[in-house]
């Protein structure tokens, strides 16, 4: 079909939403350990849940990403959010309703859900 | 649109696909399922990323790894350890040694000497987009340039853009791009063209096929604003048939920009007409010659046409004809959107902006660079090229192909431009650049590229046809030990008379290996002729292989690894070479643990 100006600049848009991720993302960044201690204690479902709650919501600056072991086996699954200026809170067990508060509160709202931090 | 957490960039231009990174590709998707990945992680295919000697290469965002080498049977690993676990392959990542002795570091590309030292404008989007795919192109302001001439600038404006900006030809010529199109612009004619001459021929330069590869797109935008600017509504480009993936891939982007009406008629409604057409060469160096491309396009024979009249006036089918290289065109739809000033700020005096080399020959990291113009040979060999494998000596860099001449040692330190170039004799041509070492016999090196011109000489004009032919048997005779006293004073007339009259640019520049050699190496030719002695031990005729027997041990080692049995001896004492039966195929040299072989 063609195309007028305006209808480039949505592609435009659109398509950088996706090619952004090899420029580098500048909002939060959801980084869930997929080691094998994390595996087995669900990580991959709480990844999952991640990414379809980051597309439910529209969050196209969030990165969602994975990271191994940090040695903390049995607070798996642990998820770590990096804020865009940079500072990490690090959530453990977390499970799929925990990853959807966090997403709502944390990444939208910016309030950091304390109970389920490693330092609570 | 479908959100990925993570892309898989896997280079598929010639290079790598010739390294199977097609089957890398079908892997990925495989063993992607099998995880039930598929929906979360995306493939994209790309264009070349120019480190040619490190790939296949992958690359995998957000984490920005750089994977090389890679192959089908490491994508199991990769799917597993980094997509699912979130852990860096280790072994796989592109690792470089420095000067420092450290062990080998890993880094991400964009941390090598190889990418920081240069500066990507035609090359800026291979490797990082998809060039199958138009909404890619579109992402990073693709046909915005298009949009803005067609929309908000009149022919004049953008020739004036054009002309400010210092663009020239790429191609080799370096003649001014906004000049040319002036020209044909005044010309008079009811129906003109743009063409697009990625004919690329010179060995070792490969710049314009990646760009067709890795950006067709950018090629399609900038030949629409040419023919936006002279007044044209159909254009051709031509493609050597041995270049298959650059030609699919630009027919597909064609297929798309007309899909989106970016080709077509009534362009972004404001009745401007484009239309483009691949055409397939067949082979023949001359079609890179203008005159000839243009009679090939016609379906004539490919032979070059006297000129003038220039194509600006008579070209295609005899009607105003802009013709410009695929890597200009690359430049144009950057210059359009960034401004004259933005391209001209980098560079030299006279030649302005970027140029990509084609790395090639006895250099570590073979492959596409692109530096500002006013570069020096010493940082593109050094710097980005990662020097010369086994710390061998460099001797020579050859621009230009067969067309150009040789840069040796003492103008390491020249900033390369066109003007700096030809006072030493060289070109800077397409900007294939062959990397020579110590072991490099320069005549042979003047005899290789007369060989192919006249290979290559279309037989139109009896000073080509004849006066290559003639000076390859001479350089043929020195490389065998058959020189003569006069052979030199004989190369340099016949190199005289072709420059002077030949019909085109390929029979003109033919002598210009040749007498850049003589200039900076005529010691070798001296050596061959009267002491029949290669010095850099290339050429075989003049070559022979020795057993010193104060070293030899005896072992036989040799004298099993001869494929002609032409050595001899007793075990435990020195063994000799029979010379007559002698290949020079250096395998013994190879084999000896004594260092007992020498060529003498």
């Amino acid at each position: 079909m063609k195309k007028t100006a305006a209808d480039l600049e949505q592609i435009r848009k659109e398509t950088l939403k996706n090619v952004e991720l090899r420029t580098g993302k500048d909002g939060y960044k959801i980084i869930v350990g997929m080691a094998t201690c994390g595996i087995a204690a669900g990580a991959r479902d709480v990844f999952k849940e991640a990414i379809e709650k980051v597309i439910e919501k529209d969050l196209d600056s969030v990165t969602v990403g994975q990271m191994g072991c940090i040695g903390l086996c049995s607070m798996e699954p642990i998820v770590e959010v990096i804020s865009p200026s940079g500072e990490k809170t690090r959530y453990i067990k977390v499970n799929k309703e925990k990853i959807d508060n966090i997403i709502t509160s944390h990444i939208i709202d910016g309030n950091v859900v304390s109970e389920y931090t490693s330092e609570s | 649109m479908a959100y990925y957490r993570s892309q898989v960039l896997i280079c598929a231009g010639t290079g790598c696909h010739s390294n199977k990174s097609n089957e890398i590709i079908e892997r990925f998707n495989e063993e992607l399922k099998k995880h039930g990945l598929e929906d979360e992680v995306q493939i994209v295919t790309t264009g070349c990323f120019g480190l040619c000697a490190a790939g296949p290469i992958v690359v995998i965002y957000p984490e920005d790894t750089f994977y090389s080498k890679v192959k089908a049977d490491d994508v199991p690993e990769l799917v597993e350890e980094h997509l699912l676990k979130g852990r860096e392959v280790e072994r796989l990542i592109f690792t470089t040694e420095d000067d420092s002795g450290d062990e080998p570091k890993t880094l991400k590309f964009v941390d090598t000497d190889f990418h920081k030292k240069q500066r990507r404008v035609a090359l800026q989007n291979c490797g990082r987009i998809n060039p199958e795919d138009i909404d890619e192109y579109i992402a990073f302001d693709g046909y915005k340039a298009l949009e803005k001439v067609l929309t908000s600038m009149t022919p004049e404006d953008v020739i004036n853009v054009m002309k400010e900006s210092g663009l020239r030809g790429r191609g080799g010529a370096g003649f001014p791009t906004g000049v040319k199109w002036s020209f044909a612009q005044a010309a008079k004619g009811d129906k003109k063209y743009v063409a697009c001459n990625a004919d690329e021929g010179d060995p070792g330069a490969f710049m314009d096929r990646s760009i067709l590869e890795g950006d067709p797109h950018s090629v399609i935008e900038a030949m629409a604003i040419a023919a936006y600017a002279i007044g044209a509504d159909e254009g051709f480009i031509y493609v050597r048939a041995e270049y298959p993936i650059a030609v699919r891939r630009f027919q597909i982007a064609i297929d798309q920009a007309r899909e989106y009406g970016l080709l077509g008629e009534n362009i972004f409604d404001t009745g401007f007409n484009f239309n483009l057409n691949i055409r397939l060469g067949a082979g023949a160096f001359v079609c890179g010659e203008e005159t000839a491309l243009m009679n090939s396009i016609e379906g004539k024979r490919g032979e070059p046409r006297p000129r003038p009249p220039f194509p600006a006036n008579k070209g295609i089918f005899d009607k105003p004809t802009v013709l410009n290289n695929v890597e200009t065109y690359a430049n144009v739809p950057k210059i359009i959107l960034n401004g004259a000033e933005w391209f001209n700020s980098v560079g030299t005096e006279k030649s302005k902006g970027t140029k990509v080399f084609a790395l090639g020959g006895k250099i570590n990291n073979v492959g596409l660079v692109e530096v500002p113009m006013g570069t020096t040979l010493r940082e593109v060999i050094y710097d980005i090229g990662g020097g010369i494998p086994d710390d061998k000596k460099f001797k020579a860099a050859q621009t230009g192909g067969p067309s150009g001449g040789c840069i040796p040692t003492e103008h390491l330190d020249l900033p390369m431009d066109y003007e700096s170039l030809m006072s030493i004799g060289s070109m800077m041509g397409s900007g294939g650049l062959i990397v020579m070492d110590e072991t490099d016999c320069m005549v042979d090196v003047a005899r290789f590229f007369m060989d192919f011109i006249v290979d290559e000489s279309c037989g139109k004009c009896p000073t080509c046809r004849i006066g290559t032919k003639r000076m390859l048997e001479i350089l043929e005779r020195i490389c065998e030990g058959k020189g003569e006293d006069g052979d030199i004073e004989k190369l340099e007339e016949l190199a005289k008379t072709l420059k002077s009259s030949a019909l085109c640019g390929l029979g003109q520049t033919a002598p210009n290996p040749v007498l850049s050699t003589l200039q900076y190496f005529r010691d070798e030719y001296e050596a061959h002729i009267y002491e029949k002695r290669c010095p850099a031990g290339a050429c075989k005729k003049l070559l022979s292989y020795e057993i010193v027997a104060d070293k030899c041990m005896g072992c036989s080692a040799c004298a099993k690894q001869c494929p002609v049995s032409a050595i001899e001896g007793e075990i435990r004492s020195p063994f000799t070479i029979d010379k007559e039966k002698c290949i020079k195929c250096g395998a013994c040299m190879d084999t000896c643990r004594f260092n007992a072989i020498i060529k003498a």
